[in-house]
Protein backbone atom coordinates (compact mmCIF):
# COMPACT_ATOMS: atom_id res chain seq x y z
CA UNK A 1 0.00 0.00 0.00
CA UNK A 2 2.71 2.49 1.01
CA UNK A 3 4.63 2.37 -2.18
CA UNK A 4 1.02 2.81 -4.07
CA UNK A 5 0.21 6.29 -2.02
CA UNK A 6 3.75 7.17 -2.73
CA UNK A 7 2.53 6.81 -7.07
CA UNK A 8 -0.59 8.36 -5.86
CA UNK A 9 0.94 11.02 -4.92
CA UNK A 10 4.18 11.78 -6.44
CA UNK A 11 2.64 10.17 -10.20
CA UNK A 12 0.54 13.76 -11.04
CA UNK A 13 4.18 16.14 -10.00
CA UNK A 14 5.78 14.61 -13.32
CA UNK A 15 4.76 11.45 -15.23
CA UNK A 16 0.82 12.90 -15.49
CA UNK A 17 0.73 16.70 -14.12
CA UNK A 18 -2.41 18.17 -14.51
CA UNK A 19 -1.05 21.07 -16.12
CA UNK A 20 1.75 19.78 -18.67
CA UNK A 21 0.04 16.62 -19.69
CA UNK A 22 -3.92 16.55 -19.20
CA UNK A 23 -3.41 20.80 -20.21
CA UNK A 24 -6.16 21.50 -17.48
CA UNK A 25 -6.20 24.51 -15.52
CA UNK A 26 -4.22 26.66 -17.62
CA UNK A 27 -6.81 30.08 -17.40
CA UNK A 28 -5.68 30.38 -13.42
CA UNK A 29 -2.19 29.62 -14.22
CA UNK A 30 -1.86 32.53 -16.62
CA UNK A 31 -3.73 34.87 -14.23
CA UNK A 32 -1.84 34.57 -10.95
CA UNK A 33 1.69 34.02 -11.63
CA UNK A 34 3.03 37.56 -11.94
CA UNK A 35 4.50 36.99 -8.34
CA UNK A 36 5.76 34.15 -6.58
CA UNK A 37 4.00 34.81 -3.40
CA UNK A 38 0.26 35.46 -4.96
CA UNK A 39 0.99 32.03 -7.15
CA UNK A 40 1.61 29.97 -3.79
CA UNK A 41 -1.24 31.09 -1.94
CA UNK A 42 -2.78 30.18 -4.99
CA UNK A 43 -1.62 26.59 -4.92
CA UNK A 44 -1.79 26.17 -1.14
CA UNK A 45 -5.69 27.23 -2.10
CA UNK A 46 -6.22 24.50 -5.04
CA UNK A 47 -4.42 22.10 -2.94
CA UNK A 48 -6.88 22.36 0.12
CA UNK A 49 -9.66 22.33 -1.97
CA UNK A 50 -8.97 19.53 -4.35
CA UNK A 51 -7.85 17.29 -0.92
CA UNK A 52 -10.84 17.59 1.01
CA UNK A 53 -13.37 17.93 -2.28
CA UNK A 54 -11.66 14.44 -3.45
CA UNK A 55 -12.10 13.28 0.29
CA UNK A 56 -15.72 14.18 0.50
CA UNK A 57 -16.92 13.31 -3.32
CA UNK A 58 -15.40 9.73 -2.32
CA UNK A 59 -16.93 9.72 1.00
CA UNK A 60 -20.47 9.67 -0.44
CA UNK A 61 -19.33 7.99 -3.79
CA UNK A 62 -21.81 4.76 -3.11
CA UNK A 63 -24.67 7.43 -2.11
CA UNK A 64 -24.59 9.98 -4.46
CA UNK A 65 -27.26 9.23 -7.24
CA UNK A 66 -25.11 8.68 -10.95
CA UNK A 67 -27.93 11.17 -12.53
CA UNK A 68 -27.04 13.91 -9.97
CA UNK A 69 -23.37 12.95 -9.42
CA UNK A 70 -21.90 16.41 -11.48
CA UNK A 71 -24.22 18.79 -10.11
CA UNK A 72 -23.53 16.99 -6.23
CA UNK A 73 -19.64 17.55 -7.01
CA UNK A 74 -19.81 21.18 -8.15
CA UNK A 75 -21.53 21.85 -4.86
CA UNK A 76 -19.13 20.05 -2.83
CA UNK A 77 -16.38 22.01 -4.35
CA UNK A 78 -17.71 25.40 -4.65
CA UNK A 79 -18.71 25.26 -0.82
CA UNK A 80 -14.96 24.45 -0.27
CA UNK A 81 -14.06 27.32 -2.40
CA UNK A 82 -15.96 30.03 -0.58
CA UNK A 83 -14.56 28.77 2.84
CA UNK A 84 -11.05 29.58 1.24
CA UNK A 85 -12.21 32.51 0.09
CA UNK A 86 -13.23 33.62 3.40
CA UNK A 87 -10.14 32.07 5.23
CA UNK A 88 -7.94 33.58 2.83
CA UNK A 89 -10.06 37.34 3.44
CA UNK A 90 -10.01 37.02 6.92
CA UNK A 91 -6.22 36.30 7.42
CA UNK A 92 -4.16 37.16 4.27
CA UNK A 93 -6.02 40.19 3.43
CA UNK A 94 -3.20 41.44 1.35
CA UNK A 95 -2.87 38.58 -0.93
CA UNK A 96 -6.50 38.19 -1.27
CA UNK A 97 -6.88 41.27 -2.71
CA UNK A 98 -4.29 40.52 -5.68
CA UNK A 99 -6.02 37.15 -6.04
CA UNK A 100 -9.58 39.08 -6.80
CA UNK A 101 -12.19 36.79 -8.50
CA UNK A 102 -9.74 34.32 -9.23
CA UNK A 103 -10.20 32.24 -5.68
CA UNK A 104 -13.72 32.30 -6.86
CA UNK A 105 -12.64 30.76 -9.75
CA UNK A 106 -11.07 27.81 -8.56
CA UNK A 107 -14.57 26.52 -8.75
CA UNK A 108 -14.21 26.56 -12.50
CA UNK A 109 -10.58 24.67 -12.56
CA UNK A 110 -11.34 21.89 -14.26
CA UNK A 111 -8.65 19.63 -12.66
CA UNK A 112 -11.01 19.55 -9.30
CA UNK A 113 -14.08 18.59 -10.94
CA UNK A 114 -11.54 15.83 -13.03
CA UNK A 115 -10.11 14.49 -10.15
CA UNK A 116 -13.52 14.25 -8.56
CA UNK A 117 -15.22 12.35 -11.38
CA UNK A 118 -11.88 10.28 -12.28
CA UNK A 119 -10.87 9.67 -9.24
CA UNK A 120 -12.61 10.26 -6.14
CA UNK A 121 -16.08 8.63 -7.83
CA UNK A 122 -14.02 4.88 -8.08
CA UNK A 123 -11.69 5.17 -4.66
CA UNK A 124 -12.20 5.11 -1.24
CA UNK A 125 -11.48 8.22 0.98
CA UNK A 126 -8.01 7.83 2.02
CA UNK A 127 -6.37 7.39 -1.43
CA UNK A 128 -8.49 10.03 -2.62
CA UNK A 129 -7.19 12.84 -0.46
CA UNK A 130 -3.83 11.95 -1.27
CA UNK A 131 -4.80 11.64 -5.03
CA UNK A 132 -6.11 15.41 -4.61
CA UNK A 133 -3.01 16.33 -2.80
CA UNK A 134 -0.66 14.96 -5.30
CA UNK A 135 -2.75 16.98 -8.29
CA UNK A 136 -2.77 20.20 -6.13
CA UNK A 137 1.34 19.85 -5.50
CA UNK A 138 1.28 19.07 -9.76
CA UNK A 139 -0.43 22.25 -10.39
CA UNK A 140 1.32 23.98 -7.95
CA UNK A 141 4.63 22.90 -9.26
CA UNK A 142 4.05 24.38 -12.67
CA UNK A 143 2.83 27.89 -11.25
CA UNK A 144 5.76 28.01 -9.12
CA UNK A 145 7.80 27.65 -11.70
CA UNK A 146 5.89 29.64 -14.27
CA UNK A 147 5.90 32.83 -11.77
CA UNK A 148 9.54 32.29 -10.41
CA UNK A 149 10.69 33.05 -14.37
CA UNK A 150 7.52 35.89 -14.63
CA UNK A 151 8.70 37.68 -11.48
CA UNK A 152 12.26 37.00 -12.03
CA UNK A 153 12.28 38.55 -15.84
CA UNK A 154 9.17 40.58 -15.49
CA UNK A 155 10.20 42.77 -11.83
CA UNK A 156 13.95 41.51 -11.20
CA UNK A 157 12.16 40.09 -7.54
CA UNK A 158 11.41 36.80 -6.24
CA UNK A 159 8.83 36.62 -3.29
CA UNK A 160 8.79 40.30 -3.22
CA UNK A 161 12.91 39.87 -2.70
CA UNK A 162 14.68 42.21 -5.13
CA UNK A 163 17.30 40.03 -6.90
CA UNK A 164 18.32 41.89 -10.21
CA UNK A 165 18.65 45.99 -9.83
CA UNK A 166 16.11 47.07 -12.25
CA UNK A 167 17.31 50.31 -13.99
CA UNK A 168 14.04 52.35 -12.61
CA UNK A 169 16.07 51.85 -8.98
CA UNK A 170 19.36 52.63 -10.27
CA UNK A 171 20.40 49.13 -10.83
CA UNK A 172 21.50 47.77 -14.39
CA UNK A 173 18.51 45.66 -14.99
CA UNK A 174 15.69 46.51 -18.11
CA UNK A 175 12.46 44.63 -16.50
CA UNK A 176 11.19 42.68 -19.48
CA UNK A 177 7.06 43.82 -19.74
CA UNK A 178 5.99 41.00 -21.59
CA UNK A 179 6.27 38.68 -18.83
CA UNK A 180 4.21 41.08 -16.68
CA UNK A 181 1.48 40.07 -19.40
CA UNK A 182 -0.68 37.11 -19.34
CA UNK A 183 0.62 35.68 -22.77
CA UNK A 184 4.16 35.19 -21.24
CA UNK A 185 2.49 32.50 -19.32
CA UNK A 186 1.72 30.64 -22.35
CA UNK A 187 5.32 30.75 -23.63
CA UNK A 188 6.75 29.58 -20.73
CA UNK A 189 3.93 27.19 -19.97
CA UNK A 190 4.67 25.37 -23.11
CA UNK A 191 8.10 25.43 -22.98
CA UNK A 192 7.74 23.50 -19.83
CA UNK A 193 5.50 21.11 -21.33
CA UNK A 194 8.34 20.84 -24.45
CA UNK A 195 11.27 20.54 -21.93
CA UNK A 196 9.33 17.75 -19.83
CA UNK A 197 8.22 15.88 -22.70
CA UNK A 198 11.69 15.95 -23.96
CA UNK A 199 12.52 14.13 -20.15
CA UNK A 200 9.79 11.65 -20.43
CA UNK A 201 9.27 10.96 -24.02
CA UNK A 202 6.22 8.71 -23.30
CA UNK A 203 4.28 11.81 -23.04
CA UNK A 204 4.10 12.28 -26.14
CA UNK A 205 0.75 12.17 -28.32
CA UNK A 206 0.90 9.33 -30.95
CA UNK A 207 1.44 10.90 -34.46
CA UNK B 1 -34.64 2.78 -3.78
CA UNK B 2 -31.16 4.14 -4.99
CA UNK B 3 -31.69 5.71 -8.17
CA UNK B 4 -35.30 6.68 -7.34
CA UNK B 5 -36.47 10.88 -8.09
CA UNK B 6 -37.49 10.69 -4.48
CA UNK B 7 -33.99 9.43 -3.47
CA UNK B 8 -32.27 12.02 -5.69
CA UNK B 9 -34.22 14.78 -4.40
CA UNK B 10 -33.74 13.99 -0.56
CA UNK B 11 -30.02 13.21 -1.42
CA UNK B 12 -29.64 16.84 -3.76
CA UNK B 13 -31.67 18.50 -0.67
CA UNK B 14 -29.66 16.91 2.23
CA UNK B 15 -26.39 17.77 0.38
CA UNK B 16 -27.39 21.93 -0.31
CA UNK B 17 -28.46 21.95 3.59
CA UNK B 18 -24.81 20.73 4.93
CA UNK B 19 -22.96 22.72 2.34
CA UNK B 20 -25.22 25.84 3.00
CA UNK B 21 -24.31 25.88 7.37
CA UNK B 22 -20.73 25.25 6.53
CA UNK B 23 -20.61 28.10 4.07
CA UNK B 24 -22.77 30.55 5.99
CA UNK B 25 -21.19 29.57 9.64
CA UNK B 26 -17.39 30.40 8.12
CA UNK B 27 -18.91 33.45 6.67
CA UNK B 28 -20.39 34.50 9.86
CA UNK B 29 -17.59 33.74 12.39
CA UNK B 30 -15.50 35.28 9.99
CA UNK B 31 -17.06 38.48 9.04
CA UNK B 32 -15.68 40.32 12.16
CA UNK B 33 -11.93 39.88 10.93
CA UNK B 34 -12.63 40.41 7.15
CA UNK B 35 -14.27 43.55 8.37
CA UNK B 36 -11.84 44.87 10.50
CA UNK B 37 -8.86 43.62 7.59
CA UNK B 38 -11.01 46.02 5.49
CA UNK B 39 -10.89 48.96 7.60
CA UNK B 40 -7.33 48.67 8.41
CA UNK B 41 -6.42 48.72 4.51
CA UNK B 42 -8.59 51.87 4.09
CA UNK B 43 -6.97 53.68 6.94
CA UNK B 44 -3.28 52.28 6.04
CA UNK B 45 -4.67 53.98 2.44
CA UNK B 46 -5.13 57.50 4.34
CA UNK B 47 -2.10 57.58 5.89
CA UNK B 48 -0.04 56.80 3.30
CA UNK B 49 -1.25 59.42 0.90
CA UNK B 50 -1.22 61.98 3.95
CA UNK B 51 2.70 61.35 4.27
CA UNK B 52 2.18 59.81 7.93
CA UNK B 53 3.66 56.12 6.74
CA UNK B 54 6.81 55.13 4.92
CA UNK B 55 6.18 53.35 1.67
CA UNK B 56 8.21 50.50 2.80
CA UNK B 57 6.90 50.52 5.88
CA UNK B 58 5.06 47.74 7.35
CA UNK B 59 2.68 48.78 10.59
CA UNK B 60 0.70 46.43 12.68
CA UNK B 61 -3.11 46.88 12.38
CA UNK B 62 -2.35 48.56 16.08
CA UNK B 63 -0.02 51.23 14.62
CA UNK B 64 -2.64 52.00 11.51
CA UNK B 65 -5.41 52.73 14.43
CA UNK B 66 -3.08 54.89 16.58
CA UNK B 67 -2.08 56.68 13.46
CA UNK B 68 -5.07 57.24 12.06
CA UNK B 69 -6.63 58.39 15.27
CA UNK B 70 -4.89 61.93 14.28
CA UNK B 71 -6.94 62.39 11.03
CA UNK B 72 -10.15 63.64 11.08
CA UNK B 73 -12.75 62.03 8.96
CA UNK B 74 -15.74 64.41 7.55
CA UNK B 75 -18.80 63.26 5.61
CA UNK B 76 -19.96 66.16 3.37
CA UNK B 77 -23.11 66.69 1.00
CA UNK B 78 -21.26 66.92 -2.42
CA UNK B 79 -23.30 69.34 -3.70
CA UNK B 80 -23.14 72.49 -0.97
CA UNK B 81 -19.96 71.34 -0.22
CA UNK B 82 -21.41 71.56 3.88
CA UNK B 83 -20.77 68.94 6.67
CA UNK B 84 -23.45 66.28 7.13
CA UNK B 85 -23.36 65.41 11.02
CA UNK B 86 -26.08 63.17 10.82
CA UNK B 87 -23.71 60.55 9.29
CA UNK B 88 -21.70 58.60 11.30
CA UNK B 89 -18.20 58.79 9.35
CA UNK B 90 -16.83 55.60 10.15
CA UNK B 91 -19.07 53.29 9.01
CA UNK B 92 -20.16 55.52 5.95
CA UNK B 93 -18.88 53.33 2.68
CA UNK B 94 -18.74 55.88 0.22
CA UNK B 95 -18.81 53.49 -2.82
CA UNK B 96 -21.52 51.89 -1.32
CA UNK B 97 -23.26 55.01 -1.73
CA UNK B 98 -22.36 55.84 -5.37
CA UNK B 99 -23.97 52.42 -6.26
CA UNK B 100 -26.93 53.09 -4.23
CA UNK B 101 -29.83 54.74 -5.99
CA UNK B 102 -31.13 56.22 -2.50
CA UNK B 103 -27.95 57.97 -2.21
CA UNK B 104 -26.73 59.03 -5.48
CA UNK B 105 -27.42 60.24 -8.71
CA UNK B 106 -26.32 60.11 -12.38
CA UNK B 107 -23.24 62.02 -12.99
CA UNK B 108 -23.23 64.71 -15.61
CA UNK B 109 -21.55 63.15 -18.79
CA UNK B 110 -17.88 63.82 -17.80
CA UNK B 111 -13.98 62.43 -19.35
CA UNK B 112 -13.58 60.51 -16.14
CA UNK B 113 -16.43 58.19 -16.90
CA UNK B 114 -17.62 58.85 -13.54
CA UNK B 115 -21.51 56.92 -13.77
CA UNK B 116 -22.97 57.85 -10.81
CA UNK B 117 -21.91 60.59 -7.99
CA UNK B 118 -22.97 59.94 -4.37
CA UNK B 119 -24.71 62.27 -1.94
CA UNK B 120 -22.35 62.44 0.38
CA UNK B 121 -18.34 62.06 0.03
CA UNK B 122 -16.18 60.97 2.90
CA UNK B 123 -12.74 63.56 3.24
CA UNK B 124 -9.73 63.57 5.69
CA UNK B 125 -8.21 66.48 6.94
CA UNK B 126 -5.25 66.67 9.24
CA UNK B 127 -4.56 69.58 11.64
CA UNK B 128 -1.60 71.05 12.39
CA UNK B 129 -0.60 72.08 16.39
CA UNK B 130 -2.84 75.15 16.21
CA UNK B 131 -5.60 73.33 15.21
CA UNK B 132 -5.50 74.90 11.57
CA UNK B 133 -6.22 72.36 8.67
CA UNK B 134 -2.86 71.25 7.29
CA UNK B 135 -3.38 68.47 5.23
CA UNK B 136 -7.13 67.74 3.09
CA UNK B 137 -7.20 64.32 1.71
CA UNK B 138 -9.61 63.89 -1.21
CA UNK B 139 -11.26 60.45 -2.64
CA UNK B 140 -10.77 60.36 -6.72
CA UNK B 141 -11.89 58.10 -8.98
CA UNK B 142 -11.97 57.31 -12.93
CA UNK B 143 -11.32 55.35 -15.71
CA UNK B 144 -8.20 54.27 -16.80
CA UNK B 145 -7.37 51.86 -19.62
CA UNK B 146 -8.62 48.62 -18.46
CA UNK B 147 -10.89 49.97 -15.45
CA UNK B 148 -11.82 52.34 -12.67
CA UNK B 149 -8.94 54.00 -10.09
CA UNK B 150 -9.75 54.52 -6.96
CA UNK B 151 -7.43 56.77 -5.03
CA UNK B 152 -6.81 59.89 -2.69
CA UNK B 153 -5.27 62.94 -3.37
CA UNK B 154 -3.68 65.18 -0.50
CA UNK B 155 -3.90 69.32 -0.75
CA UNK B 156 -2.18 71.25 1.68
CA UNK B 157 -4.27 73.55 3.93
CA UNK B 158 -4.13 75.94 1.71
CA UNK B 159 -5.52 74.50 -1.03
CA UNK B 160 -2.37 75.42 -2.84
CA UNK B 161 -0.90 72.53 -3.71
CA UNK B 162 -0.48 68.79 -4.35
CA UNK B 163 0.65 66.95 -1.77
CA UNK B 164 0.43 63.76 -2.93
CA UNK B 165 -1.39 61.12 -5.09
CA UNK B 166 -1.98 57.77 -4.49
CA UNK B 167 -3.88 55.16 -5.99
CA UNK B 168 -5.24 51.97 -3.56
CA UNK B 169 -6.90 50.03 -6.49
CA UNK B 170 -6.49 49.40 -9.94
CA UNK B 171 -6.38 46.76 -12.68
CA UNK B 172 -3.50 48.58 -15.31
CA UNK B 173 -1.22 46.68 -17.00
CA UNK B 174 1.97 46.00 -14.65
CA UNK B 175 5.06 47.87 -15.69
CA UNK B 176 3.04 50.31 -17.64
CA UNK B 177 0.08 51.94 -16.80
CA UNK B 178 0.43 50.01 -13.32
CA UNK B 179 3.33 52.63 -12.85
CA UNK B 180 0.60 55.01 -11.27
CA UNK B 181 2.05 52.84 -7.92
CA UNK B 182 5.75 53.83 -8.53
CA UNK B 183 6.94 55.85 -5.97
CA UNK B 184 8.78 57.96 -8.30
CA UNK B 185 6.34 58.84 -10.44
CA UNK B 186 4.43 59.63 -7.35
CA UNK B 187 6.97 62.07 -6.20
CA UNK B 188 6.63 63.83 -9.33
CA UNK B 189 3.46 65.15 -8.06
CA UNK B 190 4.05 67.22 -5.13
CA UNK B 191 4.35 70.36 -4.90
CA UNK B 192 2.25 71.07 -8.31
CA UNK B 193 -0.84 73.96 -8.45
CA UNK B 194 -3.90 71.91 -8.66
CA UNK B 195 -5.55 75.04 -9.82
CA UNK B 196 -5.16 78.27 -11.65
CA UNK B 197 -5.86 81.84 -10.61
CA UNK B 198 -9.72 81.72 -10.96
CA UNK B 199 -9.69 78.34 -8.89
CA UNK B 200 -10.68 76.07 -11.84
CA UNK B 201 -8.77 73.06 -11.81
CA UNK B 202 -5.58 72.99 -14.24
CA UNK B 203 -3.46 69.82 -13.82
CA UNK B 204 -2.61 67.69 -16.89
CA UNK B 205 -0.49 64.67 -17.29
CA UNK B 206 1.43 65.23 -20.35
CA UNK B 207 3.24 63.08 -22.58
CA UNK B 208 7.24 63.66 -22.29
CA UNK B 209 8.68 65.35 -19.35
CA UNK B 210 7.52 67.85 -17.25
CA UNK B 211 9.77 70.98 -15.63
CA UNK B 212 10.01 70.65 -11.38
CA UNK B 213 7.26 72.19 -9.79
CA UNK B 214 8.27 75.46 -9.34
CA UNK B 215 8.41 76.07 -12.97
CA UNK B 216 6.08 73.99 -14.64
CA UNK B 217 3.44 73.77 -11.77
CA UNK B 218 0.22 72.40 -13.75
CA UNK B 219 2.14 69.73 -15.34
CA UNK B 220 3.10 66.11 -14.75
CA UNK B 221 5.11 63.85 -16.57
CA UNK B 222 3.62 61.37 -18.65
CA UNK B 223 3.77 57.37 -18.00
CA UNK B 224 5.73 55.73 -21.05
CA UNK B 225 3.83 53.17 -22.66
CA UNK B 226 0.75 54.28 -20.92
CA UNK B 227 -1.16 57.09 -22.74
CA UNK B 228 -4.72 56.13 -21.78
CA UNK B 229 -3.55 55.44 -18.31
CA UNK B 230 -1.79 58.77 -18.05
CA UNK B 231 -5.00 60.27 -19.64
CA UNK B 232 -7.43 58.94 -17.21
CA UNK B 233 -5.52 60.79 -14.30
CA UNK B 234 -5.74 63.76 -16.01
CA UNK B 235 -9.70 63.65 -16.41
CA UNK B 236 -10.70 62.20 -13.23
CA UNK B 237 -8.49 65.33 -11.13
CA UNK B 238 -10.12 67.58 -13.75
CA UNK B 239 -13.67 65.87 -12.70
CA UNK B 240 -13.36 65.83 -9.18
CA UNK B 241 -11.06 69.16 -8.73
CA UNK B 242 -14.13 71.00 -10.39
CA UNK B 243 -17.40 71.85 -9.86
CA UNK B 244 -19.54 68.95 -10.57
CA UNK B 245 -16.65 66.71 -8.06
CA UNK B 246 -15.42 68.59 -4.83
CA UNK B 247 -15.52 72.27 -6.22
CA UNK B 248 -17.72 73.43 -3.67
CA UNK B 249 -16.87 71.86 -0.41
CA UNK B 250 -13.11 73.39 -1.51
CA UNK B 251 -14.63 76.65 -1.84
CA UNK B 252 -15.95 76.28 1.47
CA UNK B 253 -12.53 75.91 2.66
CA UNK B 254 -11.32 78.55 1.00
CA UNK B 255 -14.25 80.94 2.16
CA UNK B 256 -13.23 79.82 5.64
CA UNK B 257 -9.68 80.32 4.99
CA UNK B 258 -10.09 83.93 4.23
CA UNK B 259 -13.13 84.49 6.79
CA UNK B 260 -10.96 82.80 9.90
Amino acid sequence: MPVNTKKVLTDPLFNNNPIALQVLGICSALAVTTQMDTAAVMSIAVIAVMAFSSLFVSMLRNQIPTSIRIIVQLTIIASLVIMTDQILKAYVFEISKQLTVFVGLIITNCIIMGRAEAYAMQNPPAPSFIDGIGNGLGYGLILMATAFVRELFGAGSLFNVQVLPVVAEGGWYTPNGLMTLSPSAFFIIGGLIWALRAWKPEQNEAE
Amino acid sequence: MQGSVVYNLVFAAAVCVVCAVFVSSSAVALRERQEYNAAIDKQRNVLAVSGMVGDDEELAPEEVETRFAGIEQIVIDLETGEEVSEIEPSTFDQRRASRDPATSTAAPPNAAQVIRLPDQALVYKVRDAQGRPSLHVLPVEGLGLWGTLYGFIALDGALETVQALTFYEHIETPGLGGEVDNPRWKALWRGRRPFDDDFKPNLTVIKGRAGPPSEDPHRVDGLSGATMTSRGVTNLLQFWLGDDGFGPYLNRLRQERTDG
